[in-house]
């Protein structure tokens, strides 16, 4: 993985620039020692490392624009991190780096049920959002398969997604309002407990901008009564074409599921011998969520089987407890797990028309014997989100570099079919080099001008989202 | 100029930008009001039509700028779905004729009051191509539903009015049109008890995608409408559960049938009740408990329409009335949707930005519009 090469006079001034935050951050806040770094020097991508030169912890909004205006006078690279746990490698430091983490940061500062918000710090993690506001019988709807660890702001960085987000949407379709600290140390509010901007969505763009327009400290939630109940029916498909066209059937009926979820034989297997879930030896299995009351779940539920049976499952599993519900999903939520157990993988994020299901199954099928190496598929069926996971030997010279062109062939795949390169995890440093796969020069220049707007000098976490050819200039001249 | 293709479109653009022509964007007309008057060349962008693609099974449609919305809707209808954010049609506020484009909705970001439950026509939006201010062709986004590949310029060209480039083509995210609708209806609220009539219907767990309030007027006492969607056993249920939930605030009655072919949303939607007022029309978007509050601030000669819950204020008032001035202390913002031109100017249409952010807002047009001639001033 290219990146910049490392501003030699910034390494230089390592203890003046360390200095210069010790002077107002309590000790414990202020990491510069390599032993200590080494913590901050991947996340979840950890094929990659990197050590920054120090790591800062501000416990405050005004912290945090004293620390970027620190690095904006000294024009030190400001890498933002929430809770590490990007896949695609979007708080990877560089050794010229501060790293500006906001896991300190995770108070509740206000409820509101009547209004339905919550308003929050943004180290705070995304389970706790909800476990924050259960107790009434309210949720936050956005639930990566990372939710106990990952932290609203890396959430709001990727525009992260989740299983549930067919029906309530991803963190944008959430978010109401940032409290976030431009590169300069300017401290602004955009949106906030109401809807809508008054002018330019800049609150749309900000969300998925990967930590290179502000470090957002304060989000506003929408949060949302919990329906009375939910059911899962897991469904065990022979062919993975069958099981594809039973969720564009399910979709077409007008039914829409909470979530529609597929694995296939490979990952059932792997989940199996880690999570004991009792899943059937399938070939492809959907589980699929519907909410409500107790009859709207049978009515909806219903509409599902004769739909699925029109198919002829080899396996309808109904749910009858909510123990049983719990089995259903046990195996799903334990699958990177699994895998991880067996095996060294990467995961991809493409997303694809849902009707291009079956092709793309196919081709990667093609793709994994001519590259030699296995792929498992979990994913998000109804919104066409697929994460394969290309399982490799890391111990194997040149089995990872292999794993990446193959990854690379899948994605670019997902791109010629009509989706893009990642549905829910972010470009990072992982698919930025794919990016004039889906976009040209043009369309990535709208994009980068977004960038100059909020951050003319490009310290912000620079070397992420767009190939390095593309923003050399910038990155160089600033 | 009327291009018949997006080429012709940025040859178009390249030209005026060349010369400094200012160029007015237009597609149907009927929301020609909303923003500051523009002067300039015309651009008229309903040459681009058509539905390029459509599935029905993967929930989504594509097509050009200029296409009317009414095929939209039609192609939408007969595979049984629809558009989630309900759009306004603004031809009653205005007095305005013509044939709404899908390209209008999306550079306004029209929404309705599905609004508090399926999210904004920004939310539903997916994938645009749009011609920027030096007639280059950008496209965002793309044909399918879960997308973070780059940033989101699909959300900051919703909402632009045509200021940071001219949409060419929109990709949106559909829903299943729900086999039954009910709306619980509770008659003579005051607005402050119908917005806590609102507010517990939300706060409930049946999926109310329709919260809104009309005072009295017309011959007809007040009414909070509340609305639910869905397969037919689930809105029984539904409807039956709020009715009793709302007993507590009046009487109650339940009106069975689908939103859309209903006259009451379509009247909601279109903010009929402050269209058909004379003064100036403003809307203002707060948190819902704010809306009663806002609504004590305007006085009683305002004539007053709230929706979302409570957050979405329409208000007709005497000409001139200041009414950002008497929002002080409540957050949200404030659109001056119909006045004299005299008035737009004193007043501004959009809400005044923060300095910070109005900055930001100034940098991104002067990046996509470089020789500021795309509807320059519409937004103040």
């Amino acid at each position: 993985m290219e990146m910049p090469v490392p501003d030699q006079e910034v390494l230089d001034r390592k203890a003046s620039i360390v200095a210069r935050f010790e002077e107002f951050l309590p000790a414990e806040a202020v990491i510069s020692d390599p032993n200590e770094t080494r913590a901050y020097e991947c996340d979840a991508l950890t094929a990659y490392r990197c050590q920054p030169l120090a790591v800062v912890l501000p416990g405050s909004t005004e912290e945090v624009a004293a620390c970027l205006k620190i690095c904006h006078a000294e024009g030190v690279p400001v890498v933002p991190r929430g809770a590490g746990t990007s896949l695609a490698g979007g708080s990877l430091p560089t050794s010229d780096s501060i790293v500006i983490g906001v896991s300190r940061m995770n108070a509740v500062l206000e409820t509101d049920y009547e209004n339905r918000f919550i308003k929050v710090q943004t180290g705070r993690t995304n389970l706790s959002v909800t476990g924050a506001v259960e107790e009434n019988e309210f949720f936050y709807a956005p639930d990566p398969s990372s939710q106990l660890a990952c932290a609203i702001a890396g959430n709001i960085a990727m525009n992260s997604g989740g299983a549930h987000c067919l029906k309530y949407g991803v963190t944008t379709n959430n978010l109401m309002g940032v409290r976030m600290v431009t590169m300069q140390g300017e401290i602004v509010d955009i949106g906030g407990a109401f809807l809508d901007a008054a002018v330019y969505d800049l609150l749309g763009v900000i969300c998925g901008s990967e930590g290179q327009l502000g470090i957002v400290t304060e989000a506003t939630l929408r949060i949302l009564r919990k329906p009375e109940g939910a059911r899962p029916v897991l469904l065990g498909f022979d062919r993975s074409e069958v099981a594809g066209a039973c969720v564009a059937d399910i979709i077409k009926a007008g039914v829409l599921p909470v979530a529609i979820e597929f694995m296939d034989r490979p990952c059932i297997r792997a989940t199996e011998d880690f999570a004991h879930a009792g899943y059937p030896d399938v070939e492809a299995l959907l589980i699929v969520e519907v909410e409500g009351s107790e009859a709207e779940i049978v009515e909806q539920l219903e509409k599902i089987k004769t739909i699925a049976r029109k198919h002829n499952p080899s396996e309808l599993r109904e749910s009858a407890s909510a123990e049983e519900s719990a089995a259903i999903w046990k195996g799903r939520k334990a699958a990177f797990g699994a895998m991880g157990q067996i095996n060294d993988y990467i995961c991809l994020d493409g997303t694809i028309p849902v009707s291009q299901l079956p092709l793309v199954l196919r081709r990667m099928e093609e793709l994994s014997k001519e590259y030699g190496l296995d792929v498992a598929n979990v994913f998000h069926a109804g919104d066409g989100n697929l994460h394969p996971l290309i399982l490799f030997d890391a111990n194997k010279p040149g089995d990872l570099e292999t794993c990446e062109a193959m990854g690379a062939e899948i994605l670019k795949l997902c791109v010629e079919v009509g989706g893009c390169l990642t549905g829910e995890h972010g470009v990072g440093v992982e698919k930025r080099d794919l990016m004039l796969t889906q976009y040209n020069e043009g369309d990535l220049e709208a994009q980068v001008r977004v960038k100059d707007v909020f951050d003319g000098k490009w310290l912000l976490n620079p070397a992420k989202v767009f190939p390095l050819i593309t923003t050399r200039a910038r990155r160089e001249a600033a | 100029m009327k291009p018949k293709s997006e080429t012709e479109l940025a040859d178009a653009v390249r030209v005026s930008a060349a010369k400094g022509t200012r160029l007015q964007i237009r597609g149907g007309g009927t929301r020609a009001g909303l923003g500051h008057s523009v002067t300039g060349e015309l651009v008229d962008v309903t040459g681009l039509k058509g539905i390029s693609l459509y599935e029905p099974g993967a929930l989504t449609i594509v097509a050009a700028a200029g296409t009317p919305l009414e095929t939209i809707e039609k192609t939408l209808a007969k595979e049984g779905q629809r558009l989630p954010f309900e759009p306004m049609d603004h031809r009653a506020l205005y007095g305005t004729n013509g044939k709404p484009t899908i390209g209008g909705v999306v550079a306004a970001n029209i929404s309705g009051p599905r609004r508090i439950q399926a999210g904004a026509c920004r939310d539903s939006l997916i994938g645009v191509r749009f011609v920027d201010g030096e007639g280059t062709i950008v496209k965002n986004g793309g044909r399918v539903m879960k997308n973070v590949t780059g940033y989101d310029l699909v959300k900051l060209m919703a909402g632009s009015h045509g200021t940071l480039g001219v949409l060419t083509e929109v990709a949106f995210k559909v829903l299943p049109m729900p086999e039954a609708g009910a709306t619980v209806i509770i008659e003579g609220l005051d607005y402050k008890n119908a917005c806590k009539a609102m507010s517990a219907a939300l706060t409930a767990p049946y999926d109310v995608n329709g919260a809104a309030h009309l005072p009295e007027g017309a011959g007809k006492p007040a009414r909070t409408c509340i609305r639910v969607e869905g397969f037919e056993g689930s809105v029984k249920y539904r409807s039956a559960r709020l009715k009793e939930l709302l007993a507590e605030f009046g009487d109650v009655s339940v009106e069975a049938g689908l939103a859309d072919s209903g006259r009451l949303w379509q009247q909601i939607r279109d903010a009929e009740s402050v269209a058909a007022g004379e003064g100036d029309v403003w809307r203002m978007s707060v948190k819902p408990s704010d809306g009663a509050r806002l609504a004590d601030a305007l006085g009683s000669d305002a004539q007053l329409q709230f929706d979302w819950g409570g957050g979405l204020v329409w208000a007709c008032v005497s000409e001139g009335t200041n009414v950002r001035a008497l929002m002080k202390g409540i957050d949200g913002h404030a659109t001056l949707i119909r006045s004299s031109d005299a008035t737009a100017r004193e007043l501004g249409v959009f809400h005044p930005e923060p300095a910070p952010l109005a900055k930001i807002s100034a940098g991104l047009r002067s990046r996509f519009d470089p020789h500021g001639i795309l509807n320059p001033g519409r937004m103040g």
